[in-house]
């Protein structure tokens, strides 16, 4: 579905990206894993067309996204730290997000996180006396608001007080169900054992391994997916 | 688009320095007019203001406004939204609102004190410097990625334009005293959309005869309907050209 070859991109002397070459195919969950730097959101970023990589392209069911935008139309991409215009209340800013993506055809949107994080009850308090926490719950519901095929979550649980990490863990493991393809980036490994399929290690710029979970598993003889990577790279180094 | 620019014009309008930027016009339009028995007298004192506050507000209020809106922008970015449509839209509602402001703060006490050919051109150029600066603000807040720098470029090109260009002017005609100078003078003023407006508006009070020689030239050739024309090409130049430029960095940018 996404398909990305050899992306590089440079801010300045640092490298962001090296020569990245990933496929990513419906009903996977994948982790982006990697340490802190490692350009996940770099990646991220570029396939929502928010970075223009230097060289190489990523393509979006068949279709280069370089010059397209309409793709994004089934992209919820949930920001690491989700900034909205300071004087919006949070049900202005709905609404805003409902009226741009509405065109022609009426889909219903999917609120069930909204009500579950109880936003609804908030909905006339203004973006900026939000606790970092009611932020991310508001962008955790945004992605999830148009139905779309895929779901792009950076660090989504950061923030999260452990009962709405638990909504959330419960609705990304539900649309994963429904054969969509969710992309994650998490620092917290533990919390990704029972919902990831694949995993990707990014460091320095490039992935290291790309993986499924199970061949993970039977590789290196560990159940736990933060020992498994840690048992993977001592092997590497080795 | 027209939802992106409903959104933002709806944003600025809610903006308490808009609302005083149109006052503070309000004010000194009516005052201006008040004192004066003479209207065009009234539209002679009008002009140093609308030459220098308009293109000041504009420019200021606009960068700003286009540095506190990152996280609007990046919002829309990631939305199924075209690049250019999202700039064009932002570009739209600034126009928009600094030219309803100009239009209700001094357009309105305009027409009604002095419906002129010269309070009429005066309306024009205020609503074409309001947008002219407008679309340089968008090209300095898209060259620099850093607030405090890109206020601090859109301050210099005010200053620039409204006094260090008449400097050198005044310096190359100082300089080259001995040569003719008047049709060069010509030329040179399509490089400041303020004296430009300025010179427009001039010759339309018919005190074009204290300019001396020079102010002939500009009346032979503004005074024409083809230079005319030209004039108001040029400065839909200054428009164009400053949003073609920032829109090109803006579709490369990184947010």
């Amino acid at each position: 579905m996404i398909i990305a070859s050899n992306v590089s991109k440079r801010f300045g002397k640092m490298v962001a990206l090296n020569n990245v070459s990933v496929t990513c195919s419906k009903g996977e969950c994948i982790a982006l894993i990697g340490p802190n730097g490692s350009g996940k959101t770099t990646f991220i970023k570029s396939i929502l067309g928010m970075v223009v990589p230097d060289s190489g392209f990523i393509t979006f069911n068949g279709k280069n996204i370089l010059h397209d935008w309409l793709y994004r139309e089934s992209i919820g991409y949930m920001p690491q730290t989700g900034r909205y215009p300071e004087n919006m209340t949070i049900g202005q800013v709905l609404e805003m997000m409902k009226d741009i993506r509405k065109k022609g055809k009426v889909i219903e949107p999917d609120d069930e996180l909204v009500k579950a994080f109880s936003l609804d009850q908030l909905l006339h308090k203004r973006m900026r006396t939000l606790s970092g926490g009611t932020r991310q719950k508001v962008s955790a519901s945004l992605s999830f608001l148009f139905k779309p095929e895929v779901l792009i979550l950076d660090e989504p649980t950061a923030g999260l007080d452990p009962l709405a990490s638990e909504v959330l863990k419960d609705k990304i493991t539900r649309e994963k169900q429904r054969g969509k393809l969710v992309l994650i980036t998490s620092h917290i490994l533990s919390e990704l054992d029972d919902l990831v399929t694949q995993v990707i290690y990014m460091q320095e710029g490039s992935p290291v391994f790309h993986k499924t979970l199970e061949n993970l598993r039977r590789d290196t003889g560990e159940e736990k997916l933060s020992k498994a990577v840690a048992a993977f790279m001592r092997k590497k180094n080795e | 688009m027209i939802k992106v620019i409903k959104y933002v014009i709806a944003d600025i309008l809610r903006n308490k320095i808009v609302l005083a930027y149109t006052a503070f016009l309000l004010a000194i339009s009516l005052g201006v007019f008040n004192m004066e028995d003479n209207p065009s007298k009234g539209l002679l004192s009008l002009l140093n203001i609308v030459l220098i506050i308009v293109p000041l507000v504009s420019i200021i209020f606009s960068t700003i406004y286009m540095y506190n809106s990152a996280e609007f922008i990046e919002l829309l970015v990631s939305q199924p939204l075209k690049r250019k449509n999202i700039w064009i839209s932002l570009f739209a509602g600034l126009a928009v609102s600094m030219s309803l402001a100009f239009f209700v703060g001094a357009g309105i006490p305009i027409l009604i004190y002095a419906p002129t050919a010269t309070g009429l051109s005066m309306l024009g150029m205020g609503l074409i410097l309001s947008l002219i600066f407008v679309a340089i603000a968008l090209l300095a807040s898209a060259m620099t990625r850093d607030k405090a720098k890109g206020i601090g470029v859109a301050v210099l090109l005010w200053l620039y334009f409204s006094l260090l260009f008449d400097g050198l002017v005044l310096f190359i005609l100082f300089q080259f005293e001995d040569y003719p100078l008047e049709k060069a003078m010509v030329v040179l003023s399509a490089f400041n959309p303020i004296d430009l407006s300025r010179i427009l508006i001039l010759l339309k009070m018919d005190i074009s005869a204290l300019m001396g020689y020079t102010g002939a030239v500009f009346k032979n050739f503004f005074g024409t309907q083809t230079g005319f024309i030209l004039a108001l090409g040029v400065l839909l130049l200054w428009v164009v050209v400053p949003v073609w430029l920032s829109l090109r960095k803006f579709n490369r940018k990184d947010l």
